[in-house]
């Protein structure tokens, strides 16, 4: 059953399908950037693959490698009953350039999923009806789960109140060591000071 | 009706038709103290204590305190229950701001009080940061026993006037827990040795 769908992309997408598993049934291709859209298309709409249950959208940095993003789609076929995985990778070292085609008028529940991606990661999905931040506010500068944002680095929107103005000391140490929480987001933001 | 502290006795004179003297602050402050109107700013989990505190069980209603408010401009304690995002403080701000003086506030649980475990991008790690802050009640979330603690103590500070921040303390030092812990440990490990050698005559 899981071989059908792999060797189907395979069959009709050729040299742009650039790898596929299928390790314990769990079917993955990764595709180019270019068949992305069209790749799409063809799982939702081929009646023998019938993709029609949009699950999940997400994007991973990996910053060694290039292109850097990977865009992974999870989707699920409730008449087939078989799910695919599917992957993009995008993006340079800088993370510019990390473009790929909307899948919202194909599935629409990809909609909040690219944009989500688009907030946390900074991939730009062209084509989306309506490509804004959705969990950060706008005047967030930078995508915060690029590995290279600080993880700490706050962006408050109200001035933070200063000492003189509350009578105490506002910025309380946190109730853990420093090799606890999120220890690499200081890492980095130390190296930076530095 | 409450007791006055004895250095804010209200002194009754004649008999029967009974008048009180006392400072118009004073008498203000106990009125207020016992009519606290709440505006609770329930933003994350601790909200389910808050609703444990409300509700008949512990019910914050015996301390005057169980009228919530839902505009600011009725209410004069600001409960803060839960986690602050950057991107909600300037609501958190404004709402404050709309409260009339005089005005309260309360923060719920460890992330309103620091921001608790979230050491990242997206949370105001505490809201002294935005807004004055008069009690902190330490907790993840805290036991209602803790949020009387508090309630109490915004009483005592209205009626004395004192706006200096105050945390609630815990009702049992857990230093002292952990002391007995360690000597119960410590004797464990003594008795061990002991039955050991009592095992080796010999040496």
């Amino acid at each position: 059953m899981s071989k059908l769908v792999l060797d189907k992309l395979k069959e009709k997408f050729g040299s742009d399908v650039l790898e596929t598993h299928d390790q314990f049934g769990d079917d993955t291709a990764v595709v180019a950037p270019r068949a992305w859209k069209a790749a799409c298309e063809f799982l939702r709409s081929d009646p023998a693959l019938d993709f029609n249950l949009f699950v999940d959208l997400c994007g991973v940095d990996y910053p060694e490698r290039s292109p850097r993003f990977e865009v992974v789609l999870h989707v699920y076929s409730v008449s087939k009953r078989h799910r695919i995985r599917l992957k993009a990778r995008v993006g340079d070292a800088e993370g510019d350039e990390a473009e790929l085609d909307s899948v919202a008028s194909v599935w629409i529940g990809a909609n909040w999923f690219e944009r989500e991606t688009f907030d946390m990661m900074g991939v730009v999905f062209k084509g989306h009806p309506d490509l804004r931040r959705i969990l950060m506010y706008p005047e967030f500068e930078g995508h915060p789960l690029r590995r290279d944002y600080p993880a700490q680095k706050t962006q408050p929107l109200v001035a933070y109140r200063t000492e003189e103005e509350a009578g105490l000391a506002v910025d309380k140490v946190a109730p853990f060591g420093l090799d606890e929480g999120m220890s690499f987001g200081r890492r980095i933001l130390q190296a930076k000071d530095n | 009706m409450g007791e006055l502290t004895s250095a804010r006795q209200v002194t009754l004179e004649g008999s029967e038709s009974g008048f009180a003297t006392t400072k118009l602050e004073d008498l203000l402050g106990w009125a207020r103290k016992y009519s606290l109107f709440n505006y609770p700013f329930v933003t994350a989990c601790c909200g389910m204590e808050f609703m444990a505190v409300s509700s008949p069980r512990y019910d914050f209603a015996r301390f005057g305190a169980e009228a919530p408010r839902f505009s600011p401009r009725q209410s004069d304690l600001l409960w803060v229950v839960g986690t602050i995002s950057q991107r909600q403080a300037p609501v958190l701000r404004r709402v404050y701001e709309q409260m009339m003086d005089p005005k309260w506030v309360m923060a719920f649980g460890t992330c309103a009080s620091s921001g608790g475990f979230y050491d990242n991008y997206t949370t105001v790690a505490g809201i002294d940061k935005i807004i004055p802050c008069d009690i902190y009640v330490p907790g993840c979330p805290p036991r209602p026993e803790a949020v009387f603690d508090g309630l109490m103590l915004i009483q005592d500070k209205i009626t004395s006037g004192n706006r200096t921040p105050a945390i609630v303390k815990p009702r049992n030092d857990p230093a002292t827990a952990l002391v007995k812990l360690r000597a119960s440990a410590e004797g464990a490990v003594l008795e061990g040795k002991r039955g050991r050698r009592d095992e080796e005559p010999g040496r």
